[in-house]
């Protein structure tokens, strides 16, 4: 069990785990934040770069130096290493390998074997909560807070919002957006758009293909957004009891994933266009801590559950049902009785997530957080700096760098360029 | 919202199996064969295509003086056709499509999103919603990119349609004689349908020459009987069959670039300086800015404000008779400022010209004290020659034949 931010401490364990998890996780820590101050800056633009923005790619160079010798040689080894094998070097116990490798492939289309997947895990590492790496937290009242926080700031700043609003059309004349165009019909002019929907759907719905050249589309059109990963929503009578979890851990994150090996069984199926039959999965109470989110004694769970490829080769319509009571029996094992309890449920797959969200591919990252698609290659190449080829249209979303996860990042990236660009 | 990110699959007939044969066969082999006393083939996009027949200079004079049929069954051509094919066509080329009436022709080219020129070519409106494209490289995968968004099929044709280039003084002659009635309706860039046998032939009056000439467009199958009765009408009026050397010093003359040859396209460059914008060969003509978005206006716009186009294409005449092929052109004779990618002594201009790639500002701004360095072959040694060099206008020669309506019978 995980402790603290990310896993400061760890309860059941042997004592010779713990020191190894300490400082496995020391090293983890000290290299995501090498590339921390990647995430918080626009991608190096290596066609043409100011001298500040050469001078802060030069202090990451000059950061990693400072690691030291054998540091940065170990850096470099492990950057593009899959995790499961960094685990196997330093630790020992399945189950805490198991939730490592978990989360470093959490919402991308790899198994803990597949090379590349440690980058996941630096991603988690570095966001960080007052200062602390890794942490994370469930805000009160729900992640729809964090919206709301966000529109009340934004109210006080004297911002018009407007919600349920659903934009069909972004116009362009003469190679500059001017305007967008409503699902009613309503016509809003504009000076400035910046768009957090999914990029595909930015350029190839809204903008369309006509305003934009051949070669840009090709790339849009290829960036890889089939996600992985369904969300499960349960409305409990009571709260669920899972075996061997004290009450009041009930209230973290509960991941079920027994070991690595048991993660990359779950991914292989999804290589050939199936869902996991022992899928993995991230477990959530947000009611414990908050009671305003169901009435007395009632509880929700909300779940991630991997994997659940976009693709599915016997369609969603059919495998959807199937799934959901492969999930079902999962929980009634970690939870007996859970499945009597359950008034209502609700599978996402990342179909239903398109849909919903107008995410083609239902990619809650807008496209795969991988090594080819991050950095100067987010969301596509020669176009990674939150402008586009639209004048006056902007990116600020997951889709673009340094990607999806609840950080701001993006979008604090995109204001800092309009407003450079203004200057 | 899936339709656009598919590419429908009736649209991809690619002409696959050219690999299987060293070099193919044209339609019109049987009869080109025949002719070949040279044995002279050159390789045109898979195709085994004659460099010269009999004796390149005396086709070339077929085509001045007589009538010349050019086998351009090798051409790389498509089929465009939909409710959207004039909008997607707008998108992917420079000019503006619009203006383009069916029956017309127009030559056109088009680039990349940098601006970078990837092939020119002719593209013919044979009917409101029905277009044919055709150029020099193979560029499938790229128009179905382009038509994500358009209701629009295209297809590769280059196998299934033959073609033929009949070009000189006496080629409308040759047509008339041949029984094709109402060909002298036809202006320069019109085309029409006529009946050849079960089936049809697109006439269209366009060439390669810089001279009275029309091109012909017919199903494969067809394509013998086609010949046969074009050389059968051409018997009386000198109708030669020639090869592509003959042609090359025809549109010299005329002043028309070869892709490949006076630039490289876009998808062939290897080295990033050799791509070339409309305006760095003499096409800038063709870019339509008010047209609505294509492919490379905002590059070209905004490479125009910049001026950061780099080379200029231009049209030399230098003293002397000695052709200046690929000869190195100087400024003051010392600064080398570029290279002649084509060069013949014309014998209709009786001048010896050149068409050459300068970086600007020479050929720009600075016109004057141009030389080109000759390297001469004579017994096994260079000769090297110094010779001044003119900045002058193409085409080369202007025969007013060409335009003439009616066109000149015999």
């Amino acid at each position: 069990m995980f402790l603290g931010a990310y896993g400061e401490r760890l309860a059941g364990a042997s004592v010779a785990e713990q020191v190894a998890w300490k400082e496995l996780r020391a090293q983890l820590v000290r290299y995501a934040g090498i590339l921390k101050p990647m995430l918080s800056r626009r991608p190096p633009d290596l066609g043409g770069m100011s001298l500040a923005e050469t001078s802060a790619l030069g202090l990451t160079a000059l950061s990693l130096k400072r690691l030291g010798k054998e540091d940065m040689r170990d850096f470099l080894r492990m950057l593009l290493m899959n995790v499961a094998d960094v685990l196997d070097e330093q630790l020992e116990d399945d189950r805490l390998k198991g939730l490592l490798a978990f989360d470093a492939v959490l919402s991308s289309h790899l198994g803990p074997r597949s090379p590349t997947s440690l980058l996941g895990l630096y991603y988690r590492l570095t966001g960080e909560l007052a200062g602390a790496p890794g942490a994370q937290i469930v805000p009160r009242g729900g992640m729809g807070q964090i919206a709301a926080a966000i529109a009340s700031s934004a109210a006080k700043a004297g911002v018009i919002m407007r919600s349920n609003a659903i934009v069909n059309k972004i116009r362009i004349e003469n190679g500059r957006a001017t305007g967008i165009v409503l699902e009613n019909a309503e016509e809003i002019p504009c000076g400035l758009i910046v768009s957090a929907i999914d990029p595909s759907t930015t350029f190839l719905d809204l903008v369309g293909p006509r305003e934009l050249d051949t070669g840009f589309v090709r790339k849009v059109k290829n960036i890889r957004n089939q996600g992985n990963a369904a969300k499960l929503h349960l409305a409990l009578d009571r709260p669920p009891e899972f075996l061997g979890v004290r009450a009041e851990d009930h209230r973290g994150r509960l991941v079920i994933a027994p070991s690595a090996d048991h993660v990359e069984r779950a991914f292989n199926p999804a290589k050939y266009g199936e869902f996991s039959t022992e899928p993995v999965m991230e477990i959530t109470l947000p009611s414990l801590s908050d009671p305003s989110l169901a009435p007395d004694g009632a509880c929700v769970l909300s779940a991630i559950i991997q994997y659940a490829p976009y693709r599915l080769k016997q369609g969603w319509d059919a495998g959807k049902p199937k799934f959901l009571k492969i999930i079902m029996d999962l929980l009634e094992r970690y939870a007996p009785g859970i499945g009597a309890r359950v008034r209502h449920a609700e599978l996402l797959t990342p179909a239903d997530i398109e849909a919903r969200y107008r995410m083609p591919g239902g990619h809650w990252h807008h496209g795969e957080l991988q090594a080819d698609q991050m950095l100067m290659s987010r969301p596509v190449s020669g176009w990674s700096g939150y402008d586009t080829p639209v004048d006056g249209l902007f990116l600020c979303g997951a889709g673009s760098h340094p990607g999806g996860g609840i950080s701001g990042a993006p979008g604090l990236n995109a204001a800092r360029r309009i407003l450079a660009a203004r200057s | 919202m899936e339709n656009i990110r598919e590419i429908p699959s009736h649209s991809t007939r690619l002409a696959q199996s050219h690999f299987r044969t060293l070099r193919l066969p044209s339609p019109f082999q049987p009869r080109i064969e025949a002719l070949a006393r040279t044995e002279d083939w050159y390789d045109w996009a898979g195709y085994k295509a004659p460099n010269s027949l009999w004796d390149s200079e005396l086709e070339y004079f077929a085509i001045r003086s007589q009538a010349a049929l050019f086998d351009i069954s090798p051409m790389v051509k498509y089929r465009i056709e939909g409710p959207d094919a004039e909008a997607c066509l707008n998108r992917i080329t420079l000019r503006d499509v619009a203006k383009l009436k069916p029956g017309r022709v127009h030559y056109t080219a088009w680039c990349d999103d940098e601006g970078h020129v990837l092939d020119d070519g002719t593209l013919f409106r044979l009917g409101e919603q029905n277009f044919r494209l055709c150029c020099q490289e193979r560029h499938l995968p790229w128009l179905l990119d382009s038509a994500c968004g358009f209701d629009v099929r295209i297809e590769e044709e280059t196998e299934a349609i033959a073609g033929l280039a009949l070009q000189g003084p006496t080629s409308f002659a040759v047509l008339r004689e041949a029984g094709f009635a109402g060909v002298e309706h036809l202006k320069v860039f019109d085309l029409a349908d006529f009946l050849h046998q079960n089936g049809t032939v697109t006439i269209c009056r366009t060439g390669f020459t810089g001279d009275l000439g029309y091109e012909l467009f017919v199903e494969t199958k067809l394509a013998l009987s086609l010949w046969d009765r074009l050389w059968q009408a051409g018997e009386h009026r000198g109708l030669r069959a020639i090869g592509y050397q003959a042609l090359n010093r025809a549109r010299i003359e005329a002043g028309l670039i070869v892709a490949n040859a006076d630039f490289s396209t876009a998808g062939h460059a290897l080295r990033a300086d050799r791509v070339r914008m409309p305006d760095e060969i003499g096409l800038g003509f063709m870019v339509d800015a008010e047209k609505g978005h294509f492919n490379g206006r905002t590059a070209i716009i905004k490479a125009r404000q910049n001026k950061t186009m780099h080379h200029v294409l231009v049209g030399l005449e230098i003293e002397g008779n000695i052709p200046a092929e690929h000869a190195i052109v100087y400024h003051r004779k010392k600064r080398e400022v570029g290279l002649v990618s084509a060069a013949i002594w014309s014998p209709m201009a009786k001048r010896n010209i050149a068409i050459a790639g300068l970086s600007r500002p020479f050929g720009d701004t600075i016109t004057d004290d141009l030389w080109v360095e000759i390297y001469a072959m004579r017994e096994l040694k260079y000769e090297r020659l110094m010779k001044r060099a003119k900045i002058v206008p193409r085409p080369f020669i202007k025969l007013d034949r060409r335009a003439a309506n009616p066109p000149a019978d015999f």
